[in-house]
């Protein structure tokens, strides 16, 4: 005996299976391998054993074999498997042999081999009409009563506004990539929606504007989210119950239910990753026949998704790092397969890097190029990019603009923080509030264009009109002392000695003085980074830094909002940390002086690599200054699992049409039950392979630990990249968020629970009452599932009427926690 | 059935003797002590000794971060509660043993930068833990690396370039935590492998146990002084996983030895150091038992187990709120500030700014300072009078009670107008008839959130109450916002209509608390402002005190501050930046953080060579070419995970993290990279170099490079001793980077 396994074994398990010798099968199976394996001859069986688990596809033939043998064939749950056998039939005798004459008997007895092919034909048929039923099933209950409520719910008054903004062609800015807006606005443009609409609010009818066909192309992508899950299950487990379960699962979730029916990035968003996950599974499926068709097309197939993923959010990333895990996987153990030659593995490799790195970055760029292409016009977004940016667009004062190229005395300039997204140096005629410093004018900075933007350059020491047409034109240099008078108050850019408002260890930027005189305060070193003493300045192109003279502090803009007096713009500070950052850089966008000549601006028009890093630049920051308010009601990663809070999508009041985006309870919460019991089973079954404990043969030979290991791995893999991030976020977060992670941890329940529901009937029963309490489990699931559909299905098609506190209310007696608000 | 039982005793007395025998079969045998000692370790920690404790009273001034720390110091010397959200309170605690052991009182003002101590202070204890961190740190370093089986001469060579390190030097020599947070590191390191070489021939011995044990503690030591710790638990954790996981596949031994090592493991490696990390906090608590300048931020409960804080107050206070009670209500939010439920006679304003209209009643606030106008009434809304009844009628779970401010006896009230800042919510105020068609809605529902039942009854400082407004089902919520000018600045407080859920800003407490005695007005003023009545403290448990402290320690947030000696992860690696510590008053003498740049490059580069060394070899192993005996493929990879790992766990999480940094915080980082240095050159000689002259070649280079980087380390001792003044002529030749902040005198 290699290990004493009896004591790990539950005493059924001797009993049942006493006929084969477990030491002389085991030799045998060891010896059997060691011939099929040269390139491991080291390895002891137990490791060996190991070994195979992390290896894909290896025992497929004899898996299939022995299913027929004593795993009950549950509705075709052969299906896949006798396609393989067909392929890879070369394992099948051997394993049979191996498994010891009684089972092989048994084998022989209940499925001789003309039943399979005979009734081949007649499964595939059936796993295609299952396939269908999944599917219409799917998009019946996405498209029911999809176009209620006919009034913005939630975050269609943003996704709704950005297809209008494409439709449009008006540029704005977004924190996520453009893909998702861009679909929905085609689908917009394609059903007839003219991009009228406003999208003010949450809450405004829609009245005659067409928003079906928006509304449908989400919900249409939503609805292949089911048989993808079902697609991939089928393909990890090739188990057609784990594959229903899953499909149940999915469909019956009020919460995938009502974030598909609404014009979102989710349902898109989620229609990748899940393209992603099965493509990327059915091209692992097709390793034993690599470069073939299908294997370039699953592959290919994988980095479209994943260029679709990424594009439509950041949140795409987490699925490329799971596919980049499993490529770096798969590429290793080609890798030890010696008979592989260095040539093939070269192939290999450069095939990945094809389609999954090179086609998806091709793409990703030329959705960014379709996004910068299509939007051309001026819009709201134009102040969060700089100003070279500003050039593309039509509409804005830079497109097409001459202005003169270098800095002057008596310029009219802006100026602008070179930080993105934080704006124009910015003052008014609004003072500082009493205690907050030296009560003088505000300065400011703001995202918007504005009349007082505008600042003039002056000399500091003489208050002559530099325009006066007799004086000589003299250019601002590098290192020269000037004066900032703000254009519309006469004030100049001031600073000294007293706290900033909000950043406690810089100094007070005012506007002072009264038509243009101040004091020695308002002296302005203007250096250019990185430059020589004694160069002029050029606009837009020279980065600036201000120093102010007496006390040496460098004009910066802290990026911190402003409180209501300040009009919520962004606070500007003399920063006496002389280091180098971009809050400190400025530049000079727009530039009027009449005594200079005016040159094009054509040849600033920065190339696609410059606005494609710029764009991301500024989705980066926006996207990190999404951060949630001291007392908001945020929600925290810990609440999503357990469905602990809900949102509103729409209606508040017991006459409005409600619609509540919250999981389905009982699904999620067996999700939850199934992480736990999948941690549990796993590791029990990986400790015991480890220590060689040889499993009983209806676990070990149908594959079962194969597949709890590996294709349960995947699905947890998936729920771990798509859920633990977001503790380490420190934006605001929602529960719409943890959606994607939903998919993987439904996809681990189909797999775990026909797994272990094939292990109890074995070991509770002989095998025909087995198969009846695999076949009874499984449905009482699907059922349970469905029911609680029935009961909850009204949060995501919508309900009127009481309060789910008051005992009329549809939803009465549903609110089993407290923190539900329906 | 009765066998079956018989069986499984038998079963269990069997497997409690197979444990007893493996797990403590060093009962069996006497405990032998037998002694050799390595000359070597002895002098390198005569030398490292030497470096660190040489002087180390100078500067007799407040150097740099001692500012900080020695607040902390001073607060346990006088036992004062305090709150430190930088890290758990072990490395604190250290410092103050310094402090202990020398006598000091805490009277010292930790205001300024280089302000010279005054004669109470014993800097030299204070210095003194730090500094022999430090110097502990050369032999360990030695140790280390000879542990994982490389030569004596690496392990003297990773043992000398410690020794060198500038930085470490510095930063050894003052009050500050970084060399103890390294020191315990390495000694969880250190400790970890001499218990996996034990592994192999003599497991269960009493060294076994030892060093498994030390490894444990070690790395909570490590926790405790700083979270950064954690990382470093979690590589020695990670590491023993793998090595547990081979122990498993062996299938030489039985399963109940393999669960006894397994048991063992998880008892040293996770329980103990749970145990340890709680242990500091107990001592903490412990020791500090006096209110302080932190209790604020704590909830009253917690204050209230302080000598002298809440406690001084609320001692004696009845316990059960009843109809007539008098009492003070603290938001338990505490954000932005801890305050008091609180009103004055100022009405809100007619029209607000922006045009919207208000009720034009009393205004009902949240203020941050006790006042007499915290003090509010509970009244029976069935009865008249204020006065606690005999026997009081406590209030239990649900009833409905009506809440009298006491200096103006008007009715707290919420009604459908908007509130003044937060326009979704209803506004609070205090009832003011007006005569017009706006009636009083003043009665509340009261709801324990923490009972136990629903019948529990409404306790001082335990309860955490919310008022549901019965009319609208609005509840008593402390916005958070600060009204402007016409509210004095004080809190906003709102009926929130849509509540969504659980949220600490609409549970209160009551903190202060008595028996209504006065029936008239007159007399309740009087009484009001009065100080409540004493008796007996009230204690917390020390879980529960933990877990709150634990909690706000973690949730703190300090406004992050920029400093002008702040610096980015990336600048670290190349030595970019650099801190002025101290500066003389009087002449250019000063001290800087500032690495040895020769060693600091090497050792980056030492990495980057053990990485694609370690790639090359991976992939040819996977192609069946061993370029490596197995034994040393095996110690070169444990050799890199230990290294390599420990470089990126205590670096690269600083990516992440918001909060200010300072190059100090790479010098865990560094002293791993630093052990990794000797370790590949010692490769390169042994593997590398194929022929006698090219090793020779190569030991030459070596020493060479070794004399540049003690040249270096001369070079830069003015600086990191801080002993020697130097001419402004040679301050700007050490200036070897721009980026480089030395102080030059004009």
């Amino acid at each position: 005996m290699l290990c004493d396994t009896s004591r790990l074994l539950p005493a059924g398990a001797a009993t049942t299976l006493p006929a084969q010798p477990r030491s002389r099968g085991s030799a045998l199976r060891c010896r059997r391998r060691e011939l099929h394996f040269p390139g491991h001859p080291a390895l002891p069986f137990c490791d060996f054993l190991a070994a195979q688990l992390t290896r894909p596809s290896f025992p497929p033939g004899r898996r299939v074999i022995l299913r027929r043998g004593r795993m009950p064939p549950v509705m075709g749950g052969s299906l896949a498997g006798s396609e393989r056998r067909a392929r890879r039939g070369r394992c099948g005798p051997q394993a049979a042999r191996a498994v010891g004459p009684d089972v092989a008997a048994e084998d022989a007895a209940r499925s001789p081999k003309r039943l399979v092919q005979g009734s081949r034909r007649f499964k595939a048929a059936g796993g295609w009409a299952l396939l269908a039923v999944v599917t219409l099933l799917s998009f019946a209950t996405r498209f029911h009563r999809l176009d209620e409520p006919p009034h913005i719910c939630w975050d269609e008054t943003h996704f709704g506004k950005m297809g209008s903004y494409y439709i449009n062609r008006t540029f704005f800015f977004d924190v996520h990539p453009p893909l998702g807006k861009m679909l929905i606005g085609l689908a917009g443009y394609l059903s007839g929606y003219d991009g009228t609409f406003l999208f003010q609010k949450p809450g405004d009818k829609y009245e005659h504007h067409s928003y079906m066909g928006m509304r449908g192309f989400c919900a249409f992508l939503g609805s292949w989210l089911i048989p993808f899950a079902y697609l991939t299950v089928l393909e990890v487990s090739k188990s057609l119950p784990a594959a229903l379960l899953t499909a149940a699962l999915l469909t019956f979730d009020t919460g995938c239910l009502t974030l598909s029916q609404y014009i979102l990035l989710d349902p898109i968003l989620m229609f990748f990753i899940m393209a992603a996950m099965l493509s990327m599974v059915k091209y692992n499926s097709c390793t034993d026949r690599p470069f073939s068709a299908s294997w370039w097309f699953w592959l290919s197939l994988t980095g479209i998704s994943l260029a679709g993923a990424l594009g439509v959010k950041f949140v795409g990333l987490f699925i490329i790092l799971q596919v980049g895990l499993n490529t770096i996987s798969d590429l290793w153990h080609l890798f030890g397969d010696l008979s592989l030659s260095l040539v093939t593995m070269g192939k290999h490799l450069i095939a990945r890097i094809l389609c999954l790195i090179v086609l998806p970055l091709a793409l990703y760029m030329a959705i960014f190029a379709v996004h910068f292409i299509v939007l051309n016009k001026s819009g709201p977004g134009d102040g969060f990019f700089s100003s070279a940016f500003q050039a593309r667009l039509s509409g804005n004062n830079l497109h097409n603009a001459s202005i003169p190229e270098h800095l002057a005395y008596g310029s009219v300039i802006t100026v602008k923080n070179l930080r993105m997204a934080s704006g124009y140096l910015h003052s008014h005629r609004h003072l500082y509030p009493e205690g907050i410093g030296a009560r003088q004018q505000q300065v400011t900075t703001y995202l918007h264009k504005d009349y007082n933007n505008l600042w003039i350059v002056k000399k500091h020491n003489t208050n002559s009109d530099p325009l006066d047409p007799s004086l000589p034109v003299e250019f601002v240099r590098h290192g020269d002392i000037i004066r900032l008078e703000h254009k519309e108050t006469s004030r100049n850019l001031h600073s000294h000695y007293h706290e900033a408002p909000l950043t406690r260890k810089h100094y007070q930027v005012t506007g002072y003085g009264i038509n243009g005189t101040g004091d020695s305060n308002d002296f302005w070193r203007i250096e250019v980074v990185n430059r020589k003493f004694g160069n002029r300045i050029k606009v837009l192109r020279s980065r600036i830094r201000l120093i102010h003279l007496v006390t040496g502090c460098v004009l910066g803009s802290s990026g911190k909002v402003l409180p209501k007096w300040g009009w919520e713009q962004l606070e500007v500070t003399c920063t006496p940390y002389l280091k180098e950052t971009l809050n400190s850089i400025w530049n000079v966008e727009d530039h009027f002086n009449p005594k200079l000549p005016n040159i094009s601006l054509d040849v600033l028009k920065p190339s696609f690599p410059e606005i494609l890093l710029e764009s991301h630049m500024v989705m980066l920051r926006g996207n990190n200054g999404l951060k949630p308010k001291d007392n908001d009601f945020t929600s925290k990663p810990w609440h999503w699992p357990i469905n602990y809070q809900g949102l509103r999508f729409s209606g508040i009041n017991d006459t409005d049409f409600r619609v509540y985006l919250l999981g389905n309870p009982v699904v999620w919460w067996l999700n939850l039950l199934s992480i736990a019991l999948y941690l549990l089973t796993g590791s029990f079954t990986a400790v015991a392979l480890q220590r060689g404990v040889h499993l009983p043969a209806e676990v070990e030979d149908p594959g079962l630990s194969q597949v709890l290991l590996r294709g349960g791995g995947q699905a947890l893999l998936g729920w771990v990249l798509h859920y633990f991030p977001f503790f380490l976020m420190g934006r605001i977060l929602y529960f719409h968020h943890y959606f994607p992670a939903m998919l993987f941890s439904s996809m681990l329940t189909g797999i775990l629970w026909d797994t272990l529901l094939r292990l109890c009937a074995w070991r509770l029963a002989p095998s025909s009452l087995a198969r009846g309490i695999h076949v009874g489990g499984i449905l009482s699931l699907l059922l349970g599932t469905a029911y609680s559909f029935y009961l909850f299905h009204p949060l995501a098609y919508g309900m009127v009427g009481p309060l789910a506190q008051n005992p009329l209310s549809p939803m009465a007696g549903l609110r089993w926690l407290e923190s539900w608000d329906f | 059935m009765g066998k079956g039982t018989l069986e499984a005793d038998k079963t269990l007395g069997i497997l409690l003797s197979l444990l007893f025998y493996k797990m403590l079969g060093f009962l069996r045998h006497p405990l032998v002590v037998t002694a050799d000692i390595n000359l070597n370790v002895v002098a390198l920690t005569g030398v490292g000794l030497l470096s660190r404790l040489w002087r180390l009273t100078y500067p007799r001034a407040v150097v740099f971060d001692e500012v900080y720390y020695g607040q902390y110091i001073s607060f346990y010397m006088k036992r004062i509660f305090f709150l430190d959200d930088s890290g758990p309170p072990f490395g604190h605690m250290l410092l103050a043993l310094g402090g202990y052991l020398g006598g000091f009182d805490g009277n010292f003002l930790w205001n300024r930068i280089g302000a010279e101590y005054s004669s109470n202070v014993p800097v030299w204890s204070l210095r003194l833990l730090p500094a022999l961190a430090g110097a502990f740190l050369v032999p360990m370093a030695y140790q280390i690396v000879l542990e994982l089986n490389f030569s004596h001469c690496a392990a003297m060579g990773a043992a000398l370039l410690v020794l060198i390190e500038n930085a470490l030097i510095t930063q050894s020599r003052l009050i500050l935590l970084e060399s103890v947070l390294i020191f315990f590191n390495l000694l969880s390191v250190l400790s970890y492998l001499k218990f996996s070489n034990l592994q192999k021939h003599s497991p269960f011995s009493p060294s076994w146990w030892f060093w498994l044990m030390l490894t444990g503690v070690a790395c909570s030591c490590a926790v405790g002084i700083k979270y950064m710790g954690v990382f470093t638990y979690l590589l020695v954790l990670s590491i023993a996983a793998v090595h547990a996981w081979h122990l498993i596949g062996d299938q030489t031994l039985s399963n109940v030895c393999v669960f006894c090592h397994l048991l063992a493991r998880t008892v040293a490696l996770l329980i103990i150091p749970i145990l340890t990390y709680l242990l500091f906090f107990y001592v903490h608590l412990i020791l500090l038992y006096r209110s302080g300048p932190h209790d604020q931020i704590m909830s009253s409960a917690f204050q209230a187990s302080l000598e002298g804080g809440l406690a001084r107050i609320t001692r004696g206070q009845p316990l059960e709120v009843a109809y007539g009670s008098q009492v003070t209500l603290r938001s338990v939010f505490g954000k932005p500030m801890p305050c008091w439920l609180h009103s004055h006679q100022n009405t809100y304003p007619m029209i607000y700014e922006n045009g919207r209209g208000s009720s034009h009643q009393q205004q009902v606030t949240c203020y941050p300072f006790k006042d007499v106008n915290n003090w509010w009434i509970v009244k029976d809304p069935g009865r008249h009078q204020l006065v606690v009844g005999n026997p009081p009628r406590p209030i239990r779970h649900g009833d409905i009670v009506q809440l009298v401010h006491g200096m103006t006896t008007r009715l707290l009230n919420t009604h459908d107008v908007a509130a003044p800042l937060s326009p979704h919510s209803q506004e609070v105020s205090c009832y003011i008839d007006y005569n017009i068609s706006m009636p009083a809605q003043n009665l509340w529902r009261l709801e324990i959130v923490n009972r136990e039942s629903d019948t529990d009854v409404w306790k001082t400082i335990m309860s955490e109450v919310r008022f549901v407004h019965v009319n609208t089902s609005a509840i008593l919520k402390l916005s958070g916002a600060h009204l402007p000018d016409w509210g004095f600045r004080q809190l906003e407080v709102v009926g929130e209509k849509l509540s969504r859920g659980f949220h600490e800003s609409m549970v209160w407490n009551v903190e202060e608390h008595r028996y209504g005695k006065s029936q008239e007005q007159k007399e309740r003023e009087l009484e009001l402002h009065s100080p409540t009545q004493v008796d007996i403290s009230r204690n917390l448990s020390f879980m529960a005190r933990f877990s709150e402290l634990q909690w706000r320690m973690l949730t703190l947030r300090t406004d992050d501050s920029e400093h002008k000696y702040s610096s980015t992860p990336l600048e670290w690696v190349t030595l970019d930046t650099n801190i002025a510590y101290w500066l003389h008053p009087r002449t250019s003498a000063q001290i800087h953080l500032l690495g040895n740049i020769t060693i600091w490059a090497s050792a980056s580069l030492a990495m980057v060579t053990y990485a694609l060394l370690f790639f090359w070899y991976l992939l040819r192993r996977r192609r069946s070419i061993r370029d490596l005996p197995e034994d040393c493929w095996l110690r070169w990879v444990l050799a890199g995970a230990l290294c390599c790992g420990g470089w990126a766990v205590n670096y690269l999480p600083f990516f992440m993290m918001e909060k200010t940094l300072f190059l100090y915080h790479y010098l865990p980082a560094l002293t791993f990279q630093i052990i990794l240095l000797p370790v590949v050159l010692q490769h390169v000689n042994d593997h590398l170099c194929r022929s006698q002259l090219q090793r020779s070649v190569f030991s030459a280079l070596v020493v060479a490079w070794y004399s540049s980087a003690c040249h270096v380390f001369n070079t830069l001792r003015p600086l990191t001793y801080g002993d020697t003044p130097l001419s402004p002529s040679e301050l700007r030749a050490l200036r070897w980077r721009d980026s480089w902040d030395i102080l030059i005198r004009k």
